[in-house]
């Protein structure tokens, strides 16, 4: 009697916890909202606007999911996490999807129990000086004292970047992104490195960004990309041509000032037709409305202006396109067809 | 069947479990366990299902595998090259070497604040009522995150102690505080250094066998050697001649300012001092009040007797009421040592490398190793836990009163 009790107990336990990893869909929609796991401030990539809104490059990827997943943009709870918290937060399911400038690895991929799905910022980390100093290479900063965020790939690139080079170093760990911006102010830690594009985030805060430079030098690769559990390959679909309805938009020329006219009626390019639900019904077969790309475009933009938008080289932040231009102007943009 | 003690035996009926007084407590605790038992049985099965569903396993391998950070303060040597186990070492060796100079620095502080809060100057008492008070009452964390801001905003870079920076070397340019932490001169052993260290350790084996001498006489003739100013000479004089007879041997490698930082002399970086000071402010809050409730414990009675056989204050309160007020301090301060050691774990909050930051933040991180991860870093402080406290019963049992 003891003994059935006890397995009966397993087996409930076993069978809930074997569909809890397998609907985030359904979750999601008998939520209403999407848990997006984000940034704790990045400028251009994720932080509160003037009325305490979520803007940037990555929290409008949390958005384009919501928009196909629930019609509403605007229906997401956006957690911020560390570096440190970020995966495991993910993979014990307290955010639906993970998009925090995380590059995509080996070990994260099959080691971590996660699934990266796509690249929406193909990026490489870089090291920032105060121009003063007169380092033009970062082979010159034999000696240096580098801040360092914990918990990232950086970590490791750092540690191999001057160990191939025979130069020594002393490591810094901070836990967040403000706080190593606060120490390299201080004048605590003589570089800064990270990203590219999160240097260039950090240095667009700074008051006079134009005392620090970022050395040519690109250390390593850092594929940025959205991130869900393993094990629930419905919901990654999602998440991965949404992307691509992003960048597949841009190359069609879908804005979001045009979508809507575009899909009143069926236009002499199919895939467009496909994509919009005016043919074929591949919305139903990702589980979603047949107006999913349309509800995406319209309420953030194709992934062009998205950048433009937030990161472009007309904010602040002020990144070119370079590695992230369509394939059809030499970068690696490249979406998946609709077929 | 022939009943001896001539009561009758009532037979056993199953509401008696829950009716009968006798049987009661013994039915509640059976059904507690059990439950208590399946809940754990429910978690453990979660968790195995849940990481099987991720596509995890458990295992330990991890720590054999090339960790690839670096760490910046080493103990022993540390490459990133080593294994995630030698970084997990490097950590430990880090969280003992904080947890074992706040000990030191906390009972230091905590004693004297403790002492003069029973002072009868009525100043001295109130500063050190209010700095008890504002130490006890305040997160240990905003300490922790005060101490370090100070120590990195109210510094001087590196930078500014060369020509014209405006900031200089103290103790004849022999120490530098900067905000990447506090420079000193570092010994250099030569030939002939190991037998000064020599000599100094047995004189301060001979310092021991002197008080032994001392109280021994003290006991039998009644007469008092000087020997606090005995101590002292042994202390020096010895160790001092052997340095010179050998020719000097050891030498001061002192910091100085080359490329972008001091090199040379050794590093005391601003997260240890940070982490080691808040730890220690902290906690010597807590063990002041322990100090301080030790000393009110032994009765009034005690100190007037010593008056009244003609000792004089110090001498009272160093063989008489201290010897008593020990027995009620020791038990509570084990607890506070052990919280000052569990709470170092907060180092991550200004970057100081120790095992939570490498074995249960970077490696955790790199790996992916949560449970395996904590469950060492559980394990470790368990275990530092347990020999602390048993440390100090130890010396407990030796203090406490012995009925014979
Ligand atoms: N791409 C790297 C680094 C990611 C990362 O943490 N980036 C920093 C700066 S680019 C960041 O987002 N910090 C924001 C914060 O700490 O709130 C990784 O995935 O490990």
């Amino acid at each position: 009697m003891k003994k059935s009790i006890f397995l009966g107990t397993l087996a409930v336990a076993g069978l809930a916890a074997g569909l809890a990893s397998a609907q985030t869909l359904a979750d999601v929609q008998a939520r209403g909202s999407l848990k997006c796991g984000s940034n704790e401030g990045l400028a251009g990539f994720a932080f509160p606007d003037a009325n305490g809104n979520m803007q940037g490059f990555d929290v409008a990827l949390c958005r384009a999911i919501a928009a196909a997943t629930l019609g509403d943009a605007q229906a997401v709870e956006f957690v911020p996490l560390t570096s440190q918290t970020r995966f495991t937060a993910l993979a014990a399911g307290e955010v639906d999807v993970l998009v925090r400038n995380s590059t995509w690895t080996f070990t994260r991929d099959n080691d971590l129990g996660l699934d990266f799905v796509g690249v929406n910022y193909y990026d490489g980390q870089g090291f920032m000086v105060r121009k003063d100093l007169g380092v033009s290479s970062a082979r010159e900063l034999d000696g240096a004292t580098v801040c360092i965020q914990t918990g990232t790939t950086t970590e490791l690139n750092l540690a191999d970047f001057f160990r191939v080079n025979a130069i020594s170093y002393e490591p810094v760990p901070v836990a967040t992104n403000a706080e190593g911006q606060q120490q390299y102010l201080a004048g605590a830690c003589d570089v800064y490195t990270t990203d590219i594009s999160g240097l260039a985030a950090t240095r667009a805060t700074f008051e006079n960004a134009g005392d620090h430079v970022i050395l040519p030098e690109v250390v390593s690769k850092e594929p940025l990309g959205p991130v869900v559990r393993h094990g629930d390959n419905a919901w990654g679909d999602i998440v991965r041509w949404t992307l691509f309805a992003l960048l597949a938009a841009e190359e069609h020329e879908i804005t979001s000032a045009n979508v809507r006219e575009i899909a009143s009626a069926a236009t002499d390019n199919p895939e467009i037709n496909r994509m919009l639900g005016t043919e074929g019904e591949l919305g139903q077969k990702l589980g979603l409305s047949s107006d999913w790309i349309v509800n995406v475009i319209s309420s953030v933009g194709n992934y062009g202006e998205i950048f433009e938008a937030y990161i472009g080289e007309n904010t602040p932040v002020g990144l070119a396109r370079g590695l992230n231009a369509q394939w059809t102007n030499g970068g690696l943009m490249y979406a998946m067809p609709f077929n | 069947m022939a009943d001896m003690t001539g009561t009758p035996r009532d037979t056993f009926r199953l509401s008696q479990l829950l009716y009968d007084a006798r049987y009661r407590s013994m039915t509640i605790q059976v059904i507690a366990a059990m439950l208590l038992m399946l809940s754990l049985a429910w978690l453990v099965d979660n968790t195995v299902q849940n990481l099987a569903a991720l596509g995890k396993d458990f295992s330990f391998r991890f720590l054999w595998t090339t960790a690839g950070y670096d760490i910046n303060q080493q103990i022993i040597p540390f490459s990133s090259q080593d294994t995630h186990a030698r970084a997990a070492l490097v950590g430990i060796l880090n969280t003992l070497l904080v947890a074992f100079m706040g000990c030191i620095l906390a009972t230091v502080i905590g004693v004297l604040a403790g002492v003069l809060r029973l002072s009868k100057n009525f100043v001295v008492a109130g500063i050190m009522t209010f700095y008890v008070e504002a130490m006890r009452n305040t997160p240990l964390l905003i300490w922790i995150l005060i101490v370090f801001a100070v120590m990195t905003e109210a510094t001087p870079q590196p930078r500014d102690f060369r020509e014209g920076g405006g900031a200089s070397m103290i103790l004849w340019d022999s120490v530098a505080i900067s905000n990447r932490g506090v420079f000193v001169p570092k010994p250099l052993w030569g030939e002939g250094s190991g037998l000064v260290v020599a000599v100094f350790l047995l004189s301060i084996a001979a310092i021991f066998i002197l008080r032994r001498v001392a109280r021994k006489r003290q006991e039998q003739t009644g007469e008092q050697l000087p020997v606090f100013r005995l101590s002292l000479a042994l202390f020096f004089i010895p160790a001092l001649l052997a340095f010179f007879v050998m020719g000097q041997p050891i030498t001061l490698e002192m910091p100085e300012l080359g490329g972008f930082n001091f090199v040379g002399g050794i590093q005391i970086r601003n997260s240890l001092i940070a982490l080691w000071l808040a730890l220690s402010l902290y906690t010597s809050a807590f063990i002041a009040e322990i100090v301080r409730s030790g000393i009110l414990a032994v009765s009034r009675g005690q100190t007037e007797a010593a008056f009244a056989l003609g000792m004089q204050p110090n001498r009272t309160m160093q063989l008489v009421i201290l010897p008593q007020a020990l027995r009620v301090i020791i038990p509570p301060l084990i607890s506070q040592f052990l919280n000052l050691t569990k709470n170092s774990s907060l180092a991550l909050a200004v970057g100081y490398m120790d095992v939570r930051s490498t074995l249960g933040g970077i490696t955790i991180n790199q790996t992916g190793r949560e449970i395996e991860g904590i469950l060492l870093l559980g394990t470790f402080y368990l275990i530092v836990s347990l020999i602390i406290s048993s440390a100090m019963n130890y010396y407990n049992s030796s203090v406490k009163l012995k009925e014979r």
